[in-house]
């Protein structure tokens, strides 16, 4: 048996986790062509790496069917209930930093926190007779971050990408997504609200609860954590 | 499944308790159209209930309780009065706690009746506290209707209440308010600077989505005119902190909410309703010097409690919910049948935790 680590198979994520593990003298990288989702790993016994969306990292990680990934927090929260019982947060990677916010049309000037989306909430839902719509892939995060702060009369509407786009094109009222500079929100006359910091994500090395070890992993794994300086 | 038939069987003893009690047996669907549930609870429903969809019927739940099927049934083809029980699964998403069940039976009783709603709340919460008396389990009361009664009376603007009305059911975000409203908590440093903005949407970039220009003039008018109202004055949070906070025996709670309502007179009509109501429950035999009441609860359950609500709790086991609960929803038949109201009130018992307790089978 071998530890399996799930990678990100494509684009900066792979490239940056890639040179993450380089830097501990650890080498990851693609076997064959582009094309090809298989990889090698060097420098390190009894690691097998496997590539695969970033998206599709956390529920590999929950089923076991891999004992290490590297992902963003926010997809493990997102797609995880009760993460922590699921996986354990072994490195914060330090790049693929971004923002879950929420984010309203800049010309609400009367809006700038909670308290005020939510009062608009009300007064929209009596004017337009459905409630306000905000777009987002990140349902869970939003409707738990929106309960906690007494947020009513909403609904959220899938929006799975050029969300910023939603409110011009009036399939939405407000958004909530990823930032990580502002500067496509400011592009699209979006501003992001006060006290409308959902989540901070970052790439970081999870590690399974529920992937079965045998002695051998055991030990593979502690040379891992030795090598990346874990602990 | 052994545990599965024993609930059966108790569901099924429970409802002929509540047919004995002049109580006709309904069924309704397990799929229940989304778009009532969505509309009635918001977006939190999605996290309770399982959502599915075809085609044709678009969105569709896995019914997470009875009573919005039972109340539309009732309002379609019922007489009144009605009484009415029945026995079956609800399904409730659990993402947070495994442990607890996603799918488990309910067995309930409700009464739609327009005359003497007091008898029908104790004639409701008598039958359940008989049924539930060999079981040891503590029986908590509260009435939202006077803290309604309570909120409408404020000396404030209609905007306040209405704001407060609507955030009744969330305490932290009621307790909010009531800081902004009545000056205990500062105006946020964004909201001072918009106040004092002689051209609000000189930086307001284009006007884009839905919500116009009309609608957000609207707002900053009704803000402006909300920073010229006075606060809530100290004595009246002061009242309603109290009322918040009763919480002793169902005689000593009317005393003191009588001694409230010499202040707060806005609630004298709901709290005779209590009285009523408490004497109706003694004339059933049940002793209200040993019967909690608490003014705030019911406020964290789902909203449709508009008056009397009522739980009963296993106290050697805190780790579980509630084994029955109920209460009074008139508005809710108020919004399902679009116009047209009918007064009523009920609850659920949960045989599968009944069979785990003490004294259970």
């Amino acid at each position: 048996m071998s530890l399996k680590l799930g990678v990100p198979s494509k684009g900066r994520l792979m490239e940056k986790t890639f040179e993450w593990f380089g830097r501990h003298g650890i080498t990851l990288g693609r076997a064959g062509s582009d094309r090809e989702y298989a990889g090698y790993v060097q420098g390190i016994e009894n690691i097998e790496l496997v590539l695969l969306s970033a998206g599709e990292i956390p529920r590999e990680l929950a089923a076991g069917r891999i004992h290490l990934g590297v992902t963003g927090t926010d997809l493990v929260r997102e797609k995880l209930g009760q993460w922590e019982q699921q996986v354990r947060e072994l490195a914060e990677l330090g790049f693929g930093q971004a923002d879950l916010v929420l984010a309203v049309p800049r010309c609400w000037v009367d809006v700038s926190r909670l308290d005020d989306l939510d009062a608009v909430a009300a007064a929209f839902r009596l004017k337009h007779g459905f409630r306000l719509r905000i777009a987002t892939k990140y349902h869970r995060l939003v409707r738990d971050f929106l309960r906690d702060n007494g947020v009513a009369d909403y609904q959220l509407v899938d929006s799975q990408g050029a969300t910023e786009g939603t409110v011009k094109n009036e399939t939405a009222e407000a958004i909530a997504d990823i930032t990580s500079t502002g500067d496509t929100l400011r592009a699209n006359h979006l501003k992001m609200l006060e006290d409308g910091l959902i989540l901070k994500s970052q790439a970081t090395l999870f590690k399974s609860r529920t992937a079965a070890m045998e002695d051998v992993d055991r030990r593979t794994f502690e040379t891992f954590k030795v090598r990346l300086r874990l602990d | 499944m052994p545990e599965r038939a024993a609930t059966r069987a108790e569901a099924a003893r429970l409802r002929a308790l509540f047919e004995a009690a002049g109580a006709v047996p309904v069924e309704t669907s397990v799929l229940q159209p989304a778009d009532v549930l969505l509309d009635l609870y918001g977006e939190d429903i999605r996290a309770r209930a399982y959502v599915t969809s075809d085609a044709l019927r678009g969105e569709q739940m896995l019914r997470p309780d009875f009573t919005v099927p039972v109340v539309q049934m009732h309002m379609e083809h019922g007489a009144e009065p009605a009484r009415y029980t029945y026995a079956g699964e609800v399904f409730r998403r659990q993402e947070e706690d495994a442990r607890r069940p996603n799918e488990y039976t309910q067995v309930g009783f409700e009464i739609f009746e327009r005359d003497a709603p007091e008898g029908a709340d104790a004639e409701v919460f008598s039958i359940f506290f008989n049924i539930l008396r060999p079981f040891n389990l503590r029986a908590a009361t509260g009435d939202i209707g006077i803290l309604m009664a309570a909120v409408a009376g404020l000396r404030t603007s209609e905007r306040r209440k209405a704001a407060l009305m609507r955030h009744l059911w969330r305490p932290r975000r009621f307790r909010a308010l009531m800081d902004r409203f009545s000056g205990r908590a500062p105006v946020p440093e964004a909201r001072a600077a918009l106040l004092a903005s002689r051209d609000p949407m000189a930086d307001a970039g284009p006007m884009i989505g839905l919500r116009g220009q009309d609608e957000i003039q609207h707002r900053l008018n009704a803000l402006r005119g909300d920073a010229a109202l006075g606060p809530i004055s100290a004595a009246e949070v002061e009242l309603l902190d109290a009322l918040l906070g009763v919480r002793e025996t169902s005689d000593h709670a009317l005393e003191h909410l009588r001694d409230i309502a010499v202040d707060l007179p806005a609630i004298q009509v709901a709290v005779g309703r209590l009285a009523r109501r408490l004497d109706a429950i003694a004339a059933r035999g049940i002793d209200i010097t040993t019967l909690d009441f608490e003014a705030s609860y019911g406020r964290t359950q789902m909203e449709y409690y508009d008056g009397f609500v009522f739980g009963f709790y296993a106290e050697n086991r805190p780790d579980l919910p509630p084994v029955a609960s109920g209460g009074r929803y008139d508005a809710l038949t108020r919004h399902l049948g679009r116009g047209r109201e009918i007064p009523a009130v009920g609850g659920v018992i949960r045989p599968g935790l009944i069979l785990g307790l003490e004294g259970g089978r």
